[in-house]
């Protein structure tokens, strides 16, 4: 069965097709009647936010899933690929966003035992140097892995790919790790596969990238295929359009508050990059008004849990006069003392971070609790009185409980996740830092949640909201930066921002919230 | 194909049925490896666990066997609910026995009521500075304690023995490795009150052991510091998120677990040696780390586990009289017991599941 | 002078087997603490099989396999039933200790006769050399060769590879497809099987009698020992000769009154393996590139 085809290149016939492809876990759908097709020496971009449905999509390319419907088609006929071996000797690589790499050995070694056995490291490092010379990719196949910057072990990745004579490279992310040279680099190389006949799914949510490198893409908007278009001369906007949807335009925005004082402040925050793969922070300023909602959007991988650890304490620069609390200098407290100043905090993660599954609500209670008045008398615990909180909590924030005082790891996630934030929000904190406040959980509680943080901000207090969710952002927040690879843009007032513009923002486009934020009033 | 899941909720049921069935098991696989070399299996659960406590006044032996282990464990459990793998209890335990041996020899004339509470500090001192070693340089270097503490048991031991041989000899031993006596003051002594005397050999000690255990449980599950160590053993990065130092609650429990194993050296010097000799422990500091485990960590659990286990030493020893066994073959049940109560400890954290082999599927994820 | 040096060689050859066979679990990633209970267990059925069937290579070959089966106790618990590996392994030492004591029970005091000097023609006859490296034992030649095997496997071939990256990374190694339990099942009963030879090598060889615990510590000796060679198999032979040299030391330190005294002697090879421990913490690319970064780590197999 073959379908017509819509011949942007000079090859008729799709390498790779993908038709009504649907995936779901549970409840959940993660892809909905996803098709589209590549061609043989295309570059295809495969774009959306996070969620959207793209690893999935790109699991189920690679065997490591199975469809619940759909088919896919490689060079005109239907396949079936049960696993990645499948996989690759139909001519499908894959380069994951996190490899998998053995740092205490060689370039070769590493190599070595993804192949299949026979071959001596003698004659595998000679084929990685004709790789190597062949595309351009530099690498010492008697280098370790250890030794390597991130970039480069990326390309050890992509020659164990090309080794095995790939028709399709898949890539995921690839550039989440890499410097913008190391970017070019990469970019360059891809180029020279797709001129060799070779095809690249390239997953990304970068508009400038993708607009740079690829020739196609396909956007997954909430597991859904919203369109396969051409790059070449689109723009961001229309692209950031298609990734986000303009149903965000029709929702209330709320009134920024009149007369309010600065109730916390960042100015000039640097953090250095503690690994390869972290973020570094650069001259970060915040200011948040009582009575609003600062919201900070972005994409993962941007620098939010960076910049959430410095915000609570957990990560301190060693410096005073960067983070003021309605004045005060709390740049050099750790958590617990910003907690008795008056702040309250909800990490992206509530298990193994924000509460501890295995101990009681209660005791979850005490985890926030204990620096604070007469919770902890001559070090001794008041366990009634975190037991009556922990029930005032669940009482008030709606929290389904299993049993009196249950374990966390018996909640759902969203009713652990009301919790959490109710643990917070009862305080009645002045400043509330909180960031992905509604990750994972279902409507209800993240309606739940997010009027919470409203009625808090209505009481004086000053909310300051990371999130990657743009509905969310607009759906709240008085206003809004945009926090892209550790640079945070000025800050909008909501009224003033669209899904477009915000897009451009989150692909790095500063210049028109300069012109927004200089021109206008907060 | 076996599968293990997380458990997301432990029954109570299943955490005090674990250790009840690990020593059922240990029993059965004991006896049974008993009689197959040639000994009557029943027979030997008799002498090992029925013998030793047949009379009343075999209740002190016990208490007094278990005396050393309860201390030393109840200092264990604060490490290991922290993941502070502590394993040179016993290197800790000969300091303190040292220190405090060095206050005993030093000052004999003092009376009981200045050396017996300077005896104690001296010895928790000791068993916190050898505890120390391990913990500053995981603190400073990361490096692995686990490592450390077993070798520094090594050099705790040489350095007594040479302590006892050389420097601390009595000149009047002729010849032993001996150090002098203790003066009376320097003595724990049996408790001598009416019905308690009928228990046999029971002294102060004990009291001081069960004491400590208690109260050791009112800090775990009570203070702000038990709370620390607890979460930061569970989940380091809320522990973070709460404000508590990874740092602080290392070298606080090493520091905890030193001066319990200290203060254990000490008090078996005290009341049954009454002086130094190369060999003040026989493996106690090993032994506390399966009485810690059969307690699953808790410290009133502690006493319990301290007194099975001290009943299998018991039986060691009775064993050694009675069937002229070397002492180690009490090794065979408390091997055994340990094996079965970390087996046990899988099944109550995971749900453990036969599949048939599946295609390559994937995870819940996106 | 002579017969020290042969006592220094002698006295290393349980160690070199031992860390030898530890060597190769640790660096699949696994930490077996049960050495010294594997070395008795090697110990006793060595004796035992000897005493029993009169002959002392089969003696060598009982020590092997009790090696291996307790090490077999070991791999059942910490990888079957992901068992944390430090409390299964002190586990198997006081288990193999004490049962080792049981089964040796009626052996105690008697004798037996052990393995005979085995002289490679030729080579024996050099000056000197000859009579000190060349006119030894089976289980010694044994000792080197298995050393030297070690090392060309792990470094030479691709099963050593695959072990290697086992333990580096034991998730990339499952990622690959790679049977990571399997691997260290193997290198975990080579490790109880050297382990037993070590063992065995004791009343085979240097005091041919059984008494309970006779390895005196040996077995803690070789854990320390691994480390101290930072995982690399050639620097076990000078470790072991260290280590071994150093309790000669003290005795020859002794008859000739020596002002230190012999106990401070014993203490510098645990002294040195904390210090070399602090060097590999501080040292991050040595770290990285020799010790098996999955040492001790939990794996769980299914995904």
């Amino acid at each position: 069965m073959s379908q017509k085809s819509n011949a942007s290149g000079s090859h008729p016939q799709p390498l790779f097709e993908a038709v009504g492809i649907t995936k779901k876990f549970g409840d959940f759908t993660a892809n909905a009647d996803v098709s589209f097709r590549i061609h043989p020496g295309e570059i295809h971009a495969l774009l959306g936010e996070n969620g959207a449905g793209k690893s999935t999509f790109v699991k189920i390319a690679y065997g490591l899933l199975q469809p619940d419907k759909g088919r896919l088609f490689w060079n005109g006929e239907i396949v079936s690929i049960r696993g990645p071996q499948q996989a690759r000797q139909l001519g499908i690589g894959m380069v994951f966003q996190h490899f998998s790499l053995f740092d205490a050995l060689t370039v070769a070694e590493n190599i070595q035992l993804a192949m299949p056995a026979g071959e001596s490291i003698a004659s595998l490092s000679a084929r990685i140097s004709s790789i190597s010379k062949d595309y351009g990719i530099e690498v010492d196949p008697a280098a370790r892995i250890h030794n390597l910057s991130v970039g480069q072990q990326q390309r050890v990745e992509i020659i164990r790919c090309l080794l095995q004579d790939p028709k399709l490279l898949i890539m995921d992310e690839p550039t989440s790790v890499l410097t913008p040279q190391e970017t070019e680099q990469l970019f360059s190389v891809l180029r020279r596969f797709a001129e060799n006949g070779l095809a690249v799914l390239f997953i990304s949510h970068k508009l400038d990238e993708i607009r740079a490198l690829t020739s196609r893409a396909t956007v997954l908007r909430r597991g859904q295929n919203v369109g396969s278009v051409t790059t070449k001369g689109r723009s961001n906007r229309e692209l950031a359009e298609m990734m986000i949807g303009t149903k965000v335009k029709d929702v209330a925005r709320q009134r920024a508050p009149a007369n309010a004082k600065i109730l916390f402040e960042v100015k000039g925050l640097n953090r250095a990059k503690a690994n390869a793969f972290s973020v570094a922070l650069r001259n970060i300023s915040i200011a948040a008004y009582s009575g609003e909602i600062f919201g900070i959007a972005g994409i993962a991988g941007n620098g939010q849990d960076e910049l959430m650890a410095a915000l609570t304490g957990e990560w301190r620069a060693q410096q005073p006069g960067v983070i003021a609390l309605d004045g005060i200098d709390i740049s050099i407290s750790g958590p617990a003392e910003r907690r008795v100043a008056g702040m309250g905090f909800i990490p992206e993660e509530r298990n193994g971070h924000a509460a501890v599954p295995s101990m009681s609500l209660a005791d979850n209670a005490l985890l926030t609790n204990h620096s604070l008045a007469g919770v902890v008398r001559g070090g001794v615990l008041d366990l009634a009185g975190m037991r009556a909180k922990a029930a005032a909590i669940a009482a008030d924030f709606d929290v389904r409980l299993p049993e009196p005082n249950p374990l966390a790891s018996s909640l759902s996630g969203g009713n652990l996740q009301k919790f959490v934030v109710g643990r917070e929000i009862i305080k009645v904190p002045r400043v509330l830092i909180v960031s992905q406040p509604t990750w994972g959980v279902d409507v209800g509680a993240a309606v739940f949640i997010r009027t919470a943080m409203q009625e808090l901000a209505a009481k004086g207090s000053a909310v300051v909201m990371i999130s990657q969710d743009l509905e969310e952002i607009f759906a709240i927040a008085h206003r809004i930066a945009v926090l892209h690879d550790g640079v945070l843009s000025p800050a909008v007032s909501a009224t003033k921002l669209t899904a477009e513009r915000v897009g451009l923002l989150m692909g790095g486009d500063l210049a028109d919230a300069t012109n927004m934020a200089s021109g206008a009033s907060a | 194909m076996i599968s293990m899941t997380p458990r997301k909720h432990i029954p109570l049921s299943l955490t005090l049925l674990t250790p009840t069935i690990a020593i059922i098991l240990t029993l059965l696989a004991g006896a049974g490896i008993f009689g197959l070399l040639g000994f009557s299996p029943l027979g030997s659960l008799y002498t090992f666990f029925i013998a030793p406590i047949s009379r009343p006044d075999q209740i002190g032996d016990l208490l007094v066997k278990a005396c050393p282990l309860i201390i030393t464990a109840t200092g264990l459990v604060f490490c290991f609910r922290a993941n502070v793998w502590n394993i040179g209890a016993e290197g800790q335990l000969v300091f303190g026995a040292i220190f405090s041996g060095w206050v005993a020899l030093s000052f004999p004339d003092w009376p009981a009521m200045t050396l017996m509470p300077a005896m104690i500090m001296a010895s928790i001192i000791g068993g916190i500075f050898w505890a120390m070693i391990p913990a500053l340089l995981k603190v400073r270097f990361n490096t692995n304690e686990i490592l450390v503490s077993l070798m520094l048991t090594y050099v705790a031991a040489l350095f007594i023995d040479w302590l006892v041989r050389g420097p601390w000899r009595d000149p009047m031993s002729f010849g032993f490795p001996l150090t002098k006596m203790y003066s009376d003051a320097a003595l724990i002594h049996r408790i001598d009150v009416p019905f308690v005397g009928m228990l046999g050999q029971l002294h102060w000690g004990v009291v001081g052991a069960l004491i400590l255990a208690i109260f050791g449980g009112f800090v775990l599950s009570r203070t702000i510091l038990g709370f620390q160590i607890k979460v930061m053993g569970d989940a380091p990065r809320a522990g973070r998120f709460a404000g508590f130092s990874p740092h602080l609650v290392t070298v606080g429990v090493m520091a905890i677990a030193g001066a319990a194993a200290g203060l254990a050296g000490m008090v078996e010097v005290s009341a049954s040696m009454g002086q130094l000799q190369p060999n003040v422990s026989f493996g106690y500091g090993f032994t506390a780390i399966i009485v810690a485990f059969l307690a699953r960590l808790n410290p009133v659990g502690v006493i319990f586990a301290g007194l099975i286990v001290a009943l299998a030493e018991l039986g060691g020893d009775h064993a050694q009289i009675a069937l002229g066994m070397p002492k180690v073959v009490t090794g065979v049940f408390k091997g055994i017991l340990l094996f079965m109560l970390l087996a046990g400890e899988t099944f109550n954290r995971y749900h453990i599941t036969l599949r048939r082999a599946a295609p390559v599927s994937g995870t819940q994820e996106q | 002078m002579e017969a020290l040096i042969l006592t220094v060689l002698l006295t290393s050859v349980p160690l070199i087997f031992a860390a030898t066979g530890e060597l190769v679990a640790e660096r699949s990633g696994v930490l077996n603490l049960g050495v010294e209970g594997m070395m008795l267990m090697g110990a006793v059925s060595a004796f035992a099989a000897t005493a029993i069937l009169g002959n002392p290579y089969l003696g060598v070959l009982a020590g092997a396999v009790a090696g291996a089966m307790t090490a077999v106790v070991f791999s059942l618990f910490a990888l079957g039933l992901a068992t944390n590996q430090v409390a299964t392994g002190l586990a198997l030492t006081i288990f193999g200790t004490g049962l080792s004591g049981l089964v040796g029970a009626p052996f105690v005091g008697g004798t037996i006769e052990g393995l005979p000097n085995l002289a490679i023609p030729l080579l024996a006859d050099l000056p000197i050399v000859g009579n000190l490296l060349f006119n030894h034992d089976l289980m010694a030649y044994l000792s080197i060769g298995f050393l030297g095997l070690v090392g060309w496997f792990l470094n030479r071939t691709r099963a050593g590879l695959v072990l290697r990256a086992v333990g580096n990374s034991h998730d990339s190694a499952h990622a690959l497809g790679y049977p990571v339990l399997l691997v260290r099942f193997c290198a975990v009963s080579f490790g109880g099987m050297m382990a037993g030879l070590g063992g065995a090598y004791l009343p085979l060889v240097l005091t041919p009698h059984w008494s309970e615990g006779m390895t005196a510590g040996r077995g803690w000796i070789a854990l320390a020992l691994v480390v101290f060679a930072s995982w690399i198999p050639s620097r076990i032979l000078v470790g072991a000769l260290l280590f071994g040299g150093i309790t000669i030391m003290q005795l020859a330190g002794q008859a000739r009154g020596w002002a230190v005294p012999s106990q401070m002697l014993s203490m510098l090879p645990y002294i040195a393996t904390i210090i070399v421990l602090v060097v590999i913490a501080r040292n991050r690319e040595f770290a990285l590139a020799n010790s098996p970064a999955c040492l001790g780590r939990l794996f769980i197999g299914n995904k």
